[in-house]
């Protein structure tokens, strides 16, 4: 039970012992001490202050690399359509996102991979002329319902961009807004606390640790691109979104932005939309391919890569497109 | 199963890929050549024919350095994906298949002038027929790489039968020879060799078939029956 937490591949942090774990956050789910800066994985139901009580029925989630696709999706996908105005982007696509697993969409420009995307945080809300229809769940729940909190969902599917965007504030306050507003880290120890382990997760607390209250928009952009993936995992997402996070990046920032999806695989269901089919190759499990507004394939990484089935995957992943 | 239906849009990258399957070509050729020029020397005890083929094996181990050296390059530069992917890496494995086939043209010529008056022993008629055999097999499965035919590299693997019982008709002729008179056993041993090298080209025109199988379809011949309906999720 105290191990439930997934288990990165790659962890660069160690393992807190249970016995730490038991001692530091017994009435939490999983280990999570500082020193790990493990966030408790929580249900829907079972969002709630950091700190707060909490009854111990989540289902210990398995941590295979890659578990049976029959299994419940963390984000499910029905005949999602959209149109700007007159143009329709996005044609009846039906995708399921699972945890532990990094999903790629792929495709060329204007594929509406990014429309995508955008549809399950209900970023294209703020886009006027954008009409979605279809269905989108997350564990279950209709997003789009009047039911569903927009502020809330989109702290439970977060959002990295193409361009790293900090917060013109302090690092600290870069990471410490989002856990803020939603009340998570009442006091300046539990905030303290939230901004030292998501910068950890995001693999920047070594470099930053003695400079939190320099400006974010002062870091290079790798260490940006990292600041913000440590501003959207400290509310405790459920779901990450990607869109082209390492496209203004050089191949050691890449790099390490992609170790770091790796790393967050086993903790988050991560999505990320990417022109670069080698990084779609070397970060995903599953891929997505999408021409024309429609989802063309969608299967096992190695698979597409290797031996796909549609005749337009192949022609576009071996440069033929076009 | 896919087609690689038309070109790259870098098209540098055909000509990389053209150039590969054309090395595979000239290494198929070559082989092929040094098969039918051993056995025309073992039948017509051409000495000094045998001594070439022996020395133009050399031509079919640079070429395969130069294959593998090019297969890894384009691997580094172009990233080749899917049915690409499969083709380098099929091209590749070829290249030392048939620089192994090539090795077993040149025992058969350094027989050559160990077999003396073999005319004189029946199954030098039926060794003909079998290398004829085994030559179209090589030269059909590699036919079949160039092209990306699946269905040709089927029937390579079927021809593969024949090659087989003619090596067993060859063997038990050989052992009556020997048993018949003691003085035919070094030749028949020969030639015994010789039946076996024409096998196992043919084994391995088998294996070349079943690579170029995978490379054009992207599954492997002993599933093809299966059904493979593992859906997107």
């Amino acid at each position: 039970m105290l191990m439930k937490e997934k288990t990165p591949l790659m962890p660069t942090t160690p393992m807190p012992t249970p016995s730490a774990a038991i001692a530091a956050d017994a009435h939490r789910r999983g280990p999570s001490t500082v020193e790990d800066g493990a966030v408790p994985r929580r249900r829907a139901e079972d969002r709630q202050p950091v700190g707060g009580s909490m009854v111990d029925d989540a289902p210990a989630p398995t941590a295979l690399p890659d578990p049976d696709p029959g299994r419940t999706p963390k984000m499910r996908a029905h005949e999602v359509s959209v149109s700007y105005g007159d143009k329709q982007a996005l044609n009846k696509v039906s995708i399921d996102i699972h945890d532990d697993r990094v999903t790629a969409f792929i495709g060329p420009s204007g594929c509406g991979k990014s429309t995508f995307l955008r549809c399950l945080n209900r970023m294209n809300d703020t886009i006027p002329s954008a009409q979605v229809t279809g269905k989108i769940e997350l564990e279950g729940e209709d997003i789009n319902s009047s039911a569903m909190d927009v502020v809330q969902l989109r702290a439970r599917v977060g959002m990295v961009f193409q361009k790293p965007n900090p917060f013109p504030k302090s690092i600290f306050e870069n990471v410490a807004y989002g856990p803020r507003i939603h009340g998570l880290g009442s006091s300046k120890a539990e905030l303290d606390e939230i901004v030292e382990k998501s910068l950890k997760r995001a693999g920047l607390w070594d470099e930053v640790k003695d400079r939190l209250s320099e400006s974010g928009t002062a870091l290079s952009g790798g260490q940006q691109q990292r600041l913000c993936i440590a501003r959207a995992i400290a509310v405790d997402p459920e779901v990450i979104l990607m869109d082209e996070p390492c496209s203004a990046l050089d191949p050691i920032a890449t790099a390490k932005i992609e170790e770091l999806i790796d790393e967050l695989r086993g903790r988050y269901a991560i999505a990320i939309v990417t022109h670069n089919m080698q990084q779609a190759a070397r970060v995903s499990q599953r891929t997505a391919f999408f021409h024309l507004g429609e989802l063309i394939e969608n299967g096992k990484t190695s698979e597409i890569f290797t031996n796909p089935r549609m005749q337009r995957t192949q022609d576009y992943i071996t440069g033929r497109y076009g | 199963m896919q087609q690689q239906t038309s070109g790259h849009t870098l098209k540098a990258f055909d000509q990389d890929i053209d150039r590969l399957r054309a090395l595979i070509s000239q290494m198929g050729g070559l082989a092929e050549h040094a098969i039918g020029e051993a056995m025309r020397c073992l039948i017509q005890r051409d000495t000094e024919g045998a001594l070439l083929v022996v020395a133009n094996d050399k031509k079919l181990d640079a070429l395969e350095i130069e294959t593998e050296r090019r297969a890894v390059q384009l691997i580094a530069l172009r990233a080749p994906m899917a049915g690409d992917l499969r083709d380098v890496v099929a091209a590749l494995k070829i290249s030392g298949v048939v620089e192994r086939i090539g090795d077993y043209a040149k025992n058969i010529a350094k027989r050559v002038p160990l077999v003396e008056s073999a005319s004189k022993i029946e199954p030098i008629s039926l060794l003909p027929e079998m290398a004829r055999i085994a030559t179209s097999m090589v030269h059909d499965v590699l036919d079949a790489f160039v092209q990306r035919d699946a269905e040709v590299a089927l029937q390579v693997c079927a021809r593969d039968d024949a090659v087989d019982d003619f090596y067993d008709s060859i063997f038990r002729t050989l052992l009556t020879h020997m048993m018949e008179n003691p003085h035919n056993i070094g030749h028949a041993a020969h030639l015994l060799f010789v039946a076996k090298h024409l096998e196992r080209i043919g084994d391995h025109a088998t294996n070349i078939a079943e690579m170029v199988y995978f490379a054009a379809t992207g599954q492997h011949m002993a599933d093809r029956n299966r059904d493979d309906d593992d859906g997107g999720g």
